[in-house]
């Protein structure tokens, strides 16, 4: 029985090798940045424009006491931002188009549209 | 009300789901139910913490923390169910024939128990930090907590918890001899699933390129937000719009996994082992 165990266990192991050896891979270049507010459960400005692609920095400000959760399916990301914090979300590069946004807490009120021109 | 249901169901949702499967995955173990449930209560302390150090988990690594947290979270909660999955496909003839009692399966029993409770532990941990910020939204809001909205969390819950339930009893049902092969299968499709998500928040964090941004569009055809869609992508990871990178994971790990399965099968031809036997 000993020596599937301890094949299972290499292969474990070489398992998390590799996600260690594929997390730290560089794909950083100079973007963009865009800043984006929520305040009273409001996302400010509610439209943002960018260019096409290229990989765009989001940096979203909330100024509520309560977190929220940016949520896009479209722009496939979603992300909990603390009360009176700041977050950072890289999106794109990405086609021309309208991608939606939402604050998944306050889905309501906080709605948003990415434009990509 | 029912908005708030659905919010917190959402969440909870894949947690009971993993939940299910590993319980009815590990009904023949001995001690699995110790086990499972010191995996749930540190789950649900963890996620208390998370949900407390937010902020503080955020500002790491320039502001994409919480990503790099959650990758870590997935990445460890897959190589365990892979541990699981090729510790089953070695011992699951063995639990399957009640011959617990042979070699050492005792011993690796508590091992693999305690694979169990990190799995479970995690799941928890990663959907319950969600579900506890949104009810102190609810709870902390200006004017007043809203009753209604936090009876709608907790039905949510309720709901999540008894879906998982249903999956679990519903597994119990098939019949022993394809028990073993039909969770394993699930373990599999979750692992690479969670390969996926853990890739797409390294995506989101820009410490991976995307490959391809959407990769594909299914959107119209099965929506991820849909109740099936849902489903879908607690249980196997279908997501409408999944960037290239996602893909490439999720692959890679179905192929580990399943190749490893095949390999240390006892009925498998593969296996060098089987001679001697």
């Amino acid at each position: 029985m000993e020596p599937p165990l301890s094949r299972a266990l290499s292969l474990n192991a070489a398992l998390s090798v590799a996600f260690l050896l594929l997390a730290p891979v560089p794909a950083s270049a100079a973007e963009d940045e865009y800043k984006l507010v929520i305040q009273d459960h409001k996302f400010q400005p509610t439209e943002v424009v960018v260019p096409s692609g290229k990989k765009i920095k989001l940096v979203i400000e909330n100024r509520d006491g309560t977190p929220e959760e940016f949520e896009s399916h479209a722009l496939n990301r979603e992300k909990v931002i603390a009360g009176k914090s700041t977050a950072t979300i890289f999106i794109g590069p990405l086609k021309p188009g309208r991608y939606p946004f939402v604050g998944e807490y306050n889905e309501k009120t906080a709605q948003g549209v990415i434009v990509v021109k | 009300m029912f908005a708030t249901a659905i919010i917190v169901f959402r969440e909870i949702l894949e947690a009971a789901l993993i939940v299910g499967i590993v319980a009815a995955a590990t009904r023949a173990i001995p001690g699995r139910t110790r086990w499972l449930s010191a995996g749930i209560a540190a789950g649900l302390m963890g996620a208390g913490l998370v949900a407390l150090g937010t902020e503080r988990i955020a500002d790491l690594a320039s502001g994409v923390g919480q990503e790099l947290f959650n990758a870590a979270v997935l990445g460890i909660a897959v190589a365990m169910l892979a541990w699981h999955n090729l510790w089953m496909s070695s011992h699951g003839a063995a639990l399957a024939a009640n011959a617990r009692s042979v070699g050492g399966a005792i011993r690796d029993g508590r091992r693999e128990c305690s694979v169990l409770m990190i799995i479970v532990g995690l799941a928890v941990l990663r959907e319950g930090s969600e579900t506890v910020l949104f009810l102190y939204g609810i709870a902390a809001a200006e004017g007043g907590a809203s009753w209604p909205m936090l009876i709608g969390g907790l039905a949510g819950i309720a709901a999540g918890i008894a879906v998982g339930y249903a999956l679990y009893a519903g597994l119990l049902r098939i019949p022993l001899r394809w028990f073993f092969a039909a969770t394993g299968i699930l373990v599999l499709f979750l692992a690479a699933g969670m390969a996926s998500q853990a890739a797409r928040f390294l995506i989101q964090a820009d410490v991976l390129p995307s490959l391809a941004n959407p990769l594909w569009d299914t959107s119209a055809l099965l929506p991820q937000t849909s109740l099936i869609g849902t489903l879908m992508r607690s249980l196997v990871g279908y997501e409408d719009r999944p960037a290239g990178m996602q893909i490439v994971f999720y692959v890679l790990v179905l192929i580990a996994i399943g190749s490893g399965m095949k390999w240390l099968n006892p009925d498998s031809p593969a296996r060098p082992s089987r001679a001697a036997s």
